[in-house]
């Protein structure tokens, strides 16, 4: 984790002090945001800035860093870019603020839908919508006759006729990072199963036939993966698609735009999208929105300034220049090639990210830890299971959940 | 010296180690017996939320932390005995694990898997940190005194790069097609994958500390080189000791003191082994006692940390650490004893 804080985020620090004519005002309240890193966020990012006096930390380990900085008073950051996952804690510890006077004065061109309420207060300005589909190449896919897979079961198949070919170095790209990456592989393909985490008073119930049904599906992607598959996160599979090294991918929305950047792709205008493989019940992802928040902790001023200039980083103007890079809630988006998937998986019927159950943080980390002692073998899927299920247990008793 | 001139000397070291060492370690164990929960209430929320086709409401019962009035979620802290030491350990699983006669099995337990890891590390690297490093401060003494200087330099390089970049290097070098991993799939026309599975990754460990360390312990062993005794070396070349011989009886046991200083610091360095865990993110295979403490300080992302495990961790490692060091500590001492008399 640490790792990629160094390595990916390197904090791609965007600084600006002139402010330029693309913003409508000029901003002279020192602003920082924190956020996750990837090509949507900067584009909304880069937006704020040209607004002036805005400093922005685009980081893919934003959500440790999220929740200490923001209880901090005065809060370290003014704006927050977070997901339906990482509002939790923010929602829970009372570090982020109503905005409907904000939304009033300065957002009535806000569509109703971006409007996050809790209890009838505005708690977050939602900008796009992002789950997990599948990518492949279209270019391979054709050229062996290959049907577009739409199960797991007709991935492997896909990967198995494609091996003998040796046209990539691994059919199958997979998010399987041990640790958060890993667990929302699970929580994907246990959704489309239809599973259920919880039972009655937060107690878990994954050791059941869904949950090893899940495991095998996983298991069974994971001979056609890279071998290292336990250390790929988003990134590192997304820059193997571009270079041409895996044929197909479950992976998130927001990372399709990158497969037509031809500064970083060798494979411009050859992935295509589709919906991601079904499950038993749904399709096999979950649908999340990324939105901005604003911390409690400043002055009234600097939550006018940072609000105006959230503003600027998510009009109009902005996604018209990156119609591509997400799908966007905001005005002027133009659905394209590059949202057909996750659309697609969308109207499969993808769940949400159930970040509305308590234990689901306990139940993920739980996952993202336990789950690669049965990808690695030590474990057979039953007691993998029974062993996740016993360090939820162990943290939900101590927090307090159960 | 008087005794008030011995304790205003030593008086202000005293008082910054209680400060910064003895408060936080009492703080640490006391924490490991209480566990802090945030008070919840069930309610029921009205969340809306946008989808792909517009906005959704959902009216759901949730579990959720109240808030106080100082803007402050409210917590309570219980004092739980010795229940967070029994989640580290996990000594039914143990016990379970031992009856069935599984080492395997034994394995799988977080505790003990770590344990195992940094045990091996710690013990493996000691003796390669000790040979390299003499190694290194031999070649460095032997070289002609001209070049002397920057052939110290070059050998001390390693041990100036900050640890985590190191492991980011060791591991941007093997990674997928790394530039290392590529010259060793040309070299044995196979395809290596060095981090998929768990010893490759634990002997990159070891290669990498003992590069990154070796250095420390070479200039260590060099400042000892200048006072070994001329005229002892000169009666044993007299007397006929072969090289090996000498190294062997005479500058061996002049280094020695060195040599326990060395092997004081690297167990206690090796022992909280961390940087090489995170910079190779081996959590998939391999654990170590310092990374298991992190990850139980990790909030989830609910916001939910386990301070209280992590404080039960962070003692057992100190109390690991101080069971390796009592048979070097008790040597020392009774040389200490020894040359009194």
């Amino acid at each position: 984790m640490f790792l990629r804080k160094i390595a990916t985020a390197v904090a791609i620090t965007t600084l600006s002090t002139g402010a330029w004519a693309a913003c409508s005002f000029d901003n002279d309240t020192e602003l920082k945001s924190l956020s996750n890193s990837f090509d949507a966020m900067k584009a909304v990012t880069d937006a704020m800035a040209e607004c002036g006096n805005v400093t922005s930390t685009l980081d893919v380990d934003f959500k440790d860093k999220m929740p200490d900085a923001f209880a901090a008073n005065p809060s370290l950051y003014q704006i927050g870019g977070v997901s339906q996952g990482t509002m939790v804690p923010l929602l829970n510890a009372g570090t982020i603020r109503p905005l409907d006077d904000l939304v009033a004065k300065y957002g009535s061109h806000l569509k109703p839908s971006q409007l996050i309420k809790v209890n009838g207060k505005i708690m977050a300005i939602a900008m796009q919508v992002n789950n997990q589909h599948l990518m492949y190449r279209a270019d391979i896919f054709a050229d062996l006759g290959i049907a577009v897979p739409t199960t797991y079961a007709e991935m492997v198949a896909a990967a198995k006729k494609m091996q003998s070919y040796n046209l990539v170095d691994y059919p199958i790209g997979g998010t399987y990072k041990a640790g958060w990456n890993l667990g929302e592989e699970f929580i994907n393909t246990y959704l489309g199963n239809g599973g259920e985490f919880f039972g009655e008073g937060n107690t878990p119930s994954i050791n059941n036939a869904a949950g090893l049904a899940t495991l095998n599906t996983m298991k069974s992607l994971t001979p056609y993966m890279d071998p290292e598959y336990l250390v790929s996160d988003s990134t590192y599979v997304q820059q193997q698609f571009q270079q041409g090294k895996i044929a197909m991918a479950n992976l998130w929305a927001t990372r399709a735009g990158a497969m037509d950047n031809a500064e970083e792709s060798q494979v411009v205008g050859k992935v295509v999208m589709a919906s991601a493989p079904m499950g038993s019940v749904r399709a096999a992802s979950t649908n999340w929105w990324d939105g901005i928040v604003f911390a409690t902790n400043m002055t009234d001023a600097q939550a006018d300034a940072a609000f105006r200039v959230a503003m600027e980083g998510i009009d109009t103007e902005m996604v018209q220049a990156n119609n591509d890079a997400a799908v966007w809630l905001i005005d002027g988006f133009v659905a394209g090639s590059a949202a057909a998937g996750a659309i697609a998986t969308a109207d499969n019927g993808a769940a949400p990210y159930p970040s509305s159950s308590p234990g689901m943080g306990a139940m993920h980390t739980a996952l993202g830890n336990g789950l690669a002692a049965f990808l690695n073998g030590e474990k057979d899927g039953a007691t993998a299971l029974a062993d996740i299920e016993a360090a939820y247990t162990i943290t939900a008793t101590e927090s307090g959940l159960m | 010296m008087n005794q008030k001139t011995f304790f205003a000397f030593i008086g202000p070291s005293v008082l910054m180690m209680v400060l910064f060492i003895a408060l936080p370690l009492a703080t640490v164990l006391k924490q490991s017996f209480y566990q802090t929960q945030s008070v919840y209430e069930t309610l029921e929320v009205e969340t809306c939320s946008p989808t792909f086709t517009g906005q959704v409401c959902v009216k759901e019962i949730k579990t959720i932390p109240i808030i106080g009035d100082n803007g402050k979620v409210i917590t309570q802290t219980n004092y739980v005995g010795l229940s967070n030491y029994q989640n580290v350990l996990e000594l039914p699983r143990v016990i379970a694990a031992f009856a069935n006669n599984s080492w395997h099995e034994f394995m799988l337990i977080d505790f003990w898997k770590a344990l195992r890891f940094t045990l091996s590390f710690t013990l493996i690297t000691l003796p390669l940190v000790l040979f390299f490093g003499l190694l290194i401060a031999l070649c460095i003494n032997n070289v002609a005194k001209s070049i002397r200087g920057p052939v110290i330099f070059v050998s001390l390089l390693p041990m100036i790069i900050t640890p985590v970049i190191g492991a980011l290097a060791i591991r941007w070098l093997f990674i997928g097609d790394g530039v290392l991993t590529s010259f060793l799939e040309w070299w044995l026309a196979k395809d290596i994958a060095m981090f998929a599975q768990a010893w490759t990754i634990e002997f990159m460990m070891t290669f990498y500390r003992v590069w990154h360390v070796a250095p420390f312990a070479a200039i260590v062993f060099y400042a000892g080189l200048q006072t070994v005794n001329q005229d002892t070396i000169e009666s044993a070349i007299i007397d006929g000791a072969s090289r090996w011989q000498k190294l062997r009886f005479v500058i061996l046991p002049h280094l020695m003191p060195l040599i326990v200083f060395v092997t004081l610091i690297h167990l206690m360095d090796a022992y909280r082994v961390f940087e090489e865990v995170v910079g190779f993110s081996s959590q998939a295979h391999v654990i170590s006692l310092q990374w298991l403490t992190y990850d139980f300080l990790t909030a989830d992302l609910m916001g939910n940390r386990s301070i209280g495990r992590a404080s039960a961790s962070s003692m057992l490692t100190m109390i690991g650490i101080t069971l390796l060091l009592i048979p070097v500590l008790r040597g020392v001492w009774n040389d200490y004893k020894g040359k009194r008399l």
